[in-house]
């Protein structure tokens, strides 16, 4: 079996597991030996990778797998991966480990939340690892379901409004993509699924070009949390339990990125080109409107819910600046908002659990309360505003940098005007580490609270050290990614 | 005349028949103890006929009858995956069947379910429209029987009267389509028409006229207005053999005369179809979403299904009847899954079919509930599971054609229906209830076929054997 094909069968193992377990002890020891695989798996996957490239192995795609699905429409399910998608395997695995420490008192339905968990993971790591496009539209599509029942079922708030909106809009994403990939199998000649081959075709006219690329990129960019189609992200975020909200901010908004870049814009390059100044305006107004909304809001989970649309919309804009500097920086800004968002939905949670209230109006002085995680919030919230040293300035340093090169005044402009979200970032940042955190805490209520336990320790520690590691030493990873961004740039630009 | 030639080709329908006059027989013979395993006796002979005709026998055609008959194996596929469908539906009807005021009737419910079945057969086989109308008369007749079996019920009286005056109208209707076709071409063999068929006035009439008969088989807008009544109307087993069965048969048929007879007129039928996908799919998504009794909620969820199934036909394309055979397939397993849910709540509850009813019923039935939403996600096309393969492979049908907007419509009322199917979901795992359905254990028929079912809706999509075993017989358009 193929290394890469573990990734997906590990968590249907897992669900196998959960459901012949009788008791929550069961259960949790089936969740960490998944997780715990699952993260050695995908830093295994990330030394075998450096060490096949540093051998010299030249192939776009490394540990390829291919075997014949559906022969009358040529569906293989065909797996491999280069820097990209190694970089998001280890994010994706990353946060399954701590997301399974972060439920960890999860009791009412214990054993149907994480078999759901696992779906949703299985369909993450699925379509990081597929080349074939319909093995990864199916994967996609498994990714989004689970949701509706996760946030129904154990959400909080307006739950059934929030699910229900979070899936009609993401599945009315997906049907887009789905006539993209349609559009993109017979446009090029109805001869092969293979992502790789299609590009290598090159073969698919400019005008239909011109009507998928829009249909696709907005399919994916839906999930991407696209201004004007992010409308979904903060309710559906701010009623989701804790390890759904780490999950879908930290991973699934990523298979929006993701997809644009690998699906839309590398199989339908000429109209990516000529399109792509619509998208760009879009993506700037995701990156300002989505923090200056951030500002405004009260609740911490909405707060957070609109940085990530704030943050999403950096990696959306930087894959369109179509350069190799802006692309790198497009995908550590993936992993290192998946990583810092995590936490900050970890710690809301965990600071939810024990107030049971999320307005930063109720809340004040936690530091002197809780002293462990309000360090990890301020940390998480220096990471968000982009603190050199940890893995926020890296990724929009590099994002910046690299839009920049772009000399055009579109281009200049664009920049300037999303740089400015920078700012606005630490604006909402410092307001409201120090509403909560610092003074004098108001409700006597809350004196009596306790410090994070040692699950919550583990989950919150793990995700500090990997922004941390992002943070000091980018340049293993950056080496990495700009070196699998390049042949997909220069396909796009020729 | 040799003989052989007949039992060689007809086997399925001479296997059938067979099985009916055991049924007939049974019924006379064996007294009120042995009726006692009518049901189980019933359910083995139909295992044993799946179980002789399920592989076709001849890899290529033949025709007896001088004709009137015509053999295929992408038929003796239909065929096949029609009788898995009778048999689930039968395993189904045990609880209802054994009640005090059905008891008596049994053996009648299988006579008349087989018959029917035994008339889409040879409307299936059909090489000449006389064979043709006479199977489709078949299968309508005893199915007005079955829609008012429960005949003491004052809605079940209704639906059948109204199925029956329906169907009757279609009949009439098509009949006088045939007509035309006869005093325009000369000839009533499917073979022989294409070469006489000019497109002319009369001819475009009749080949409408043609297909809204059909249509009200298929139940497709705006030949629809029956279906919701006699859905609610009928008992519950006869509504899903109704919905599932009778569709199919009927879907496959339209697609083959289509594409034998009409292909001459290829632009002016796709016209025609390209109207009515529009209609059934977006009119009954419409309406749906208001529908508060499950029963009506499935009617009008499976006049979508078959605008759905019409994409197929549209493309009339070998292609489009593999995806078409492979649709209906997996629509069944997940249809008769939600049903046998229906059917299962319906007997144990005292008649409870109201979408509030079921909230709650994840609490105390888990494994039902869990059926339920696979059955309703299969539907509604959301991977692993079986729906979504089909789904996908019907899209690239009708797109390999073309029929880029009609996709696309049909994509956006996806997840027009993915909301309702969600909203009973919604009512079983996360709406409350003071008084939900009390825990029940269903009875062995019910178990097995929803097994059988549920095991479709998960295997049928990842085993792509299935499929490409029906795309090695299945045929088109001649290009």
């Amino acid at each position: 079996m193929n290394i890469l094909s573990l990734f997906p069968a590990i968590p249907v193992l897992m669900m196998l597991g959960l459901w012949l377990s009788r008791n929550l002890k069961q259960i949790h020891a089936v969740m960490v030996t998944g997780a715990s695989a699952l993260l050695a798996l995908a830093i295994a996957l990330v030394f075998m990778y450096l060490g096949a490239r540093a051998d010299g192995q030249a192939a776009a795609m490394q540990f390829t797998d291919s075997h014949i699905w559906y022969k009358p429409l040529n569906i293989h399910y065909a797996v491999g991966v280069d820097g990209i998608s190694t970089a998001m395997l280890l994010l994706s695995a990353v946060i399954v480990f701590t997301g399974t420490f972060a439920s960890w008192k999860m009791t009412d339905g214990a054993k149907e939340f994480f078999m759901w968990f696992c779906l949703l993971s299985v369909g993450v790591f699925g379509f990081f690892i597929s080349l074939d496009l319909f093995t990864m539209f199916m994967f996609y599509e498994v990714a989004l379901i689970p949701m509706y029942l996760l946030i129904g079922v154990w959400g909080t708030g307006r739950k059934e409004y929030s699910a229900m909106k979070l899936t009609l809009m993401l599945m009315g994403g997906s049907a887009l993509i789905l006539i993209g990939i349609l559009g993109i199998y017979f446009g090029s000649g109805a001869t092969t699924m293979n992502i790789l081959e299609i590009a290598a075709l090159h073969n698919i006219p400019l005008e239909m070009q011109r009507i998928w690329f829009p249909i696709v990129f907005i399919g994916f960019g839906v999930l991407g949390a696209l201004f004007p189609f992010h409308t979904w992200s903060p309710d559906g975020h701010a009623s989701a339990p804790t390890a759904v909200s780490m999950l879908h901010a930290g991973v699934l908004m990523k298979l929006g990125g993701y997809g644009c870049f690998r699906i839309a814009m590398f199989l339908l390059p000429d109209a990516a080109q000529e399109l792509s100044w619509i998208f760009i305006i879009l993506t700037t107004i995701s990156v300002v409107y989505g923090a200056f909304s951030a500002c405004v809001q009260t609740d911490l989970k909405y707060i957070n819910a609109y940085s990530s649309v704030s943050h999403c919309g950096l990696v959306l804009f930087a894959i369109l600046m179509m350069n190799t500097t802006a692309a790198t920086g497009a995908v550590l800004q993936m992993l290192s908002h998946g990583l810092m968002t995590a936490l900050f939905f970890a710690l809301i949670g965990m600071i939810y659990g024990r107030t049971h209230t999320r307005d930063i109006r109720e809340l004040s002085g936690l530091m002197r309360i809780m002293p462990f995680l309000s360090v990890c919030y301020v940390i998480a919230g220096l990471a968000n505003l982009g603190l050199p040293g940890l893995s926020g300035f890296v990724a929009e340093m590099t994002i910046f940098n690299g839009a920049f090169m772009e000399n055009d005044t579109f281009h200049r402009t664009v920049t300037v005007i999303a740089c400015t979200s920078i700012v606005i970032t630490a604006v909402y940042i410092l307001r409201l580490i120090g509403k909560i955190l610092y003074g004098t805490c108001t409700n006597p209520e809350h004196l009596k609270l306790t410090d994070a336990t040692w699950d919550e320790r583990l989950a919150v520690s793990v995700l500090i050290v990997a922004v941390a590691g992002l943070g000091l030493f980018p340049l293993w990873m950056s080496d990495m990614i700009s070196e699998s961004v390049l042949p997909v740039i220069s396909h796009i630009l020729n | 005349m040799d003989y052989s030639v007949i039992f060689s080709y007809m086997y399925t329908e001479i296997a059938l028949t067979g099985v009916i006059v055991a049924a007939l027989l049974y019924d006379l013979i064996a007294g009120k103890r042995g009726r006692r395993f009518f049901h189980p006796v019933m359910c083995t002979l139909m295992l044993l006929f799946i179980a002789g005709t399920v592989f076709p026998y001849h890899k290529d055609s033949g025709e007896i009858f001088g004709g009137m008959y015509v053999y295929t194996p992408v038929y003796g596929i239909v065929k096949s995956v029609l009788a898995i469908g009778t048999l689930i539906v039968f395993l189904q009807a045990g609880s209802w069947l054994r009640r005090e005021d059905t008891r008596f009737k049994r053996g009648e419910f299988y006579v008349l379910t087989l018959s029917t079945l035994l008339g889409m057969d040879f409307m299936i086989s059909a090489g000449h429209f006389m064979m043709f109308f006479i199977g489709m008369e078949l299968a309508s007749v005893p199915m007005a029987c079955l829609v008012a079996f429960d005949k003491y019920k004052g809605n079940s009286a209704e639906a059948g009267a109204k199925y029956i005056l329906s169907a009757l109208f279609a009949s009439g209707l098509m009949l006088y389509g045939i007509s035309f076709l006869y005093g325009t071409t000369g000839t009533l063999y499917f073979d022989d028409m294409p070469a006489k068929i000019d497109g002319s006035a009369l001819q475009i009439l009749s080949m409408v006229f043609f297909f809204s008969g059909l249509g009200f088989k298929i139940s497709l807008v705006p030949f629809h207005l029956w279906t919701a009544d006699t859905y609610q109307g009928a008992p519950t087993a006869v509504t899903s053999y109704l919905s599932v069965i009778s569709k199919a048969a009927a879907a496959f048929t339209l697609m083959v005369i289509l594409v034998k007879v009409f292909a001459p007129m290829t632009e002016y039928w796709q016209l025609l179809l390209y109207i009515v996908i529009v209609l059934s799919i977006t009119v009954a998504n419409v309406f749906a979403i208001r529908q508060k009794n499950l029963k009506r909620f499935l009617a009008f969820s499976s006049i979508s299904q078959a605008g759905y199934i019409m994409l197929a036909v549209i493309s009339g394309t070998p292609y489009g009847m593999t995806s078409l055979i492979f649709y209906v397939l997996v629509y069944m397993v997940a249809n008769l899954a939600a049903f046998g849910v229906i059917a299962a709540v319906e007997q144990n509850s005292g008649g409870k079919m109201d979408m509030d009813d079921y909230n709650g019923l994840y609490k105390t039935n888990p494994r039902l509930s869990i059926i339920m939403t696979l059955a309703l996600f299969s539907l509604a096309g959301i991977p692993p599971f079986a729906g979504f393969f089909s789904k996908f492979f019907i899209f690239a049908a009708a797109f390999e054609e073309g029929f880029h907007v009609l996709v696309f419509i049909a994509l956006i009322n996806t997840v027009i229906s993915l909301y309702y199917y969600l909203l009973v979901v919604k009512a079983m795992f996360i709406n409350s209830n003071d008084s939900p359905i009390a825990t029940f254990r269903s009875d062995t028929g019910t178990r097995l076929g929803l097994v059988l079912c549920l095991a479709g809706v998960l295997a049928l999509g990842i085993a792509s054997s299935v499929f490409d075993g029906i795309s090695l017989y299945s045929f088109g358009l001649m290009q």
